[in-house]
């Protein structure tokens, strides 16, 4: 069983939800990143995903697209994100990383140096943006062959015939984009996800994380109401973008937005 | 290496998934699949229909004003000293560039698809211009962005397009550039995907859009063909074309693929020279990558990330290329090769001077390379160079460059 299975069915057993914010690797510096992860579990977060910064985010809206160019004057390379997971591990063996980014960083490392790299660090899943199962033909085997959980995405535009197929592509869980729209719009629609995410349960066994639109308790608690895990993402980057001068600060205000989701998606178990 | 090309075997590309061998395919996120599953189901019908078919060629006739001349440049050849050098007139084309040959064929298709709402992305601002009119003929809304840098060098089409309705958006993220523009109009699209057509301009981006702009530019290379056989009597020994993207490339290519003498050159932007890597050649000085939903040549640095591109000409001012040319590339058919800026300058300069024709700068580099070519080839051969705009939109940029106010 992987990492994120065994958290999830744990999870599942309590009846309770998951967290699972993102974070974009090397944002505000890559000497944070490590830091800010066990900031991350210790506020609450289940699983992490960490954004591999791309210099063409196109499935992003401004807020993570400004942390890819925060990380990359950095010059954070897919290299080092990976060695970011590695450090992490030597604290926490227990929390599964996801990581989350655009194809072409793994296609220049080159994707067998890239799977073993990652397995290597530690790494759970795999989600690329710009993947779809179509076009996974040479990298699905190799992160088959190593236990990399590939973690697909769903959309409100995905027709039935498609989820169960990307089902089939999937383990660990898949991720339902819950609006049409770049990361950090605020056009979620609680009611429509509901259905949607009803109705990919009907169709797949897979645990469904719901991104997208997620800001604060309140939707955490109504889509974690319907699904199997939140993910929150550019709320967090952009209180990370807004505090990056103070790294003590910066701490605090990433525990103050995730406690009150932790306690909020907890206070849907009782 | 090079591959023997027959009718059967092109019909067989794009595959089912889009691929060009290695190359293209459809790297989207999951939101815009089914959109473009979609436009490629009803494309493909309507590629086989009569009624959409006989609109097209009504249009580029009586709208484009095509079919646009094969023209003997005499005293260019002359002062090249070398082969024929004929010049298709792509310049000639209502809105003065190819790009009308495409946006008619994508506004054709958004109206048989129901679209209300179109958005294009552009470098030079001829994309956007040839969208923004189209959608003024067909009252549709259009949205264009264009990247800041080039909505301060392209100015006179900014303000074309705003004359033609269309609401321009200067993307200021990234380089600021066409590869940039590309991004937010992906960001617009699968915000507004119920109700909105991207009419994409170039061979690249997801499948079908490297099919169907291939085959709606294609009306190039076959007018060509036909007047060359026409006019000289014989198929040319050389075609030449400025490669940004590559659309008006592989509009004047496509049609000769099958024909083995006819040599294919298609010219990328050297910027300041390969050697600096300041330029914008992707086939000439790239390696295969994905970016905006393809596989193809692209410029990036080791760890993947897509570099900042240099060209005086803000058309060719592109990281990637469509996937075509890069199976072009690597099965031989085509030859990739590059012009400096300077050199681009300078065929603007000659075919101004000798032959009253002000090419676009894009258009400039085939020029530079065409008439380089032709010097090293017999008297009795024939080159046709595609000029694929005119250069009425680059006149700031070269007296600018030669310290003139205008």
């Amino acid at each position: 069983m992987s990492r994120i299975e065994g958290v999830l069915n744990n999870l599942k057993g309590q009846g309770r939800k998951a967290l699972i914010p993102y974070i974009t690797a090397g944002d505000p510096h890559p000497d944070q990143t490590v830091e800010l992860m066990h900031t991350l579990v210790a506020s609450g977060a289940d699983i992490i995903e960490l954004g591999v910064p791309f210099s063409d985010p196109m499935a992003d809206g401004p807020v993570i697209q400004l942390a890819c160019e925060r990380a990359l004057a950095h010059g954070t390379s897919l290299r080092q994100v990976i060695g970011m997971v590695k450090q992490f591990r030597e604290k926490d063996n227990g929390t599964p990383v996801v990581l989350m980014g655009y194809l072409n960083p793994m296609e220049a490392m080159g994707y067998e140096a890239f799977a073993d790299a990652a397995v290597e660090a530690g790494i759970d899943g795999i989600l690329t943006v710009d993947m779809p199962p179509e076009e996974a033909g040479d990298v699905a085997p190799l992160f088959a062959a190593r236990d990399l959980d590939p973690i697909f995405l769903l959309a409100p535009t995905t027709t039935d015939e498609r989820i169960r197929a990307i089902s089939k592509h999937s383990s660990g869980y898949v991720y339902y984009v819950s609006f049409k729209g770049v990361t950090g719009a605020a056009r979620i629609n609680v009611d429509e996800v509901a259905d949607k995410v009803r109705h990919i349960h009907e169709l797949t066994s897979l645990p469904v994380g719901v991104g997208f639109g997620i800001r604060d308790a309140e939707t955490a608690a109504a889509v974690g109401r319907v699904s199997d895990g939140v993910i929150v993402g550019s709320v967090l980057v952009d209180t990370i973008a807004k505090n990056q001068a103070d790294p003590e600060q910066l701490k605090q205000a990433l525990e103050g937005l995730l406690q009150p989701m932790r306690s909020a998606l907890d206070d849907l178990a009782s | 290496m090079s591959t023997k090309l027959t009718k059967e075997l092109l019909s067989t590309l794009p595959d089912a998934r889009g691929h060009f061998g290695a190359y293209g395919g459809r790297f989207v996120s999951e939101t815009l699949m089914d959109s473009l599953m979609i436009l490629e189901r009803e494309y493909l019908q309507l590629r086989q229909d009569p009624d959409f078919q006989a609109k097209f060629d009504k249009d580029l006739a009586e709208y484009v004003g095509r079919p646009s001349p094969l023209y003997f440049a005499e005293r260019l050849t002359r002062e090249t000293g070398g082969a024929q050098i004929w010049l298709k007139r792509e310049d000639l084309n209502h809105t003065g560039a190819h790009k009308v040959n495409n946006t008619i064929g994508q506004a054709l298709l958004a109206s048989f698809l129901g679209k209300k709402r179109v958005i294009a992305e552009t470098g030079a601002g001829q994309h956007g211009v040839a969208t923004a009119t189209v959608c003024a003929r067909l009252g549709l809304e259009c949205h264009v962005f264009m990247g800041a840098e080039d909505v301060q060098r392209q100015s006179l089409n900014v303000y074309r397009m705003k004359l033609l309705g269309a609401e321009v958006h200067a993307v200021e993220s990234g380089t600021r550039t066409l590869k940039d523009a590309m991004n937010e109009a992906m960001r617009d699209w699968v915000t507004h995907v119920d109700d909105t057509f991207y009419i994409i301009g170039t061979v690249a981006g997801p499948h079908p859009y490297p099919m169907l702009v291939r085959d709606f530019q294609a009306v190039i290379g076959r007018e060509a063909r036909e007047q060359s056989l026409k006019q000289a009597g014989k198929l040319p020994d050389a075609l030449v074309a400025c490669v940004g993207g590559g659309s008006n490339a592989i509009g004047l290519f496509y049609p000769f693929l099958t024909d083995e003498e006819v040599a294919m050159y298609g010219v990328e932007a050297g910027g300041y020279g390969i050697e600096t890597g300041q330029h914008a050649a992707p086939l000439c000085a790239g390696r295969p990558g994905v970016l905006h939903g393809n596989r193809t040549y692209l410029m990036e640095d080791d760890n993947g990330q897509i570099s900042a591109t240099h060209s005086v000409s803000a058309g060719l001012d592109y990281p990637g290329v469509g996937p075509e040319h890069s199976w072009l590339k690597d099965i031989g058919r085509a030859n990739y090769v590059s012009v400096t800026d300077d050199e681009a300058l300078d065929g603007f300069r000659q075919l101004t001077r000798v032959e009253g024709i002000m090419p676009a700068l894009e258009s400039s580099h085939a020029i530079a390379y065409g008439t380089k070519l032709a010097a090293t080839m017999d008297k009795d051969q024939m080159v046709i160079i595609n000029v694929s705009g005119r250069g009425d939109k680059d006149i700031h940029t070269i007296a600018k460059l030669d310290g003139i106010e205008v």
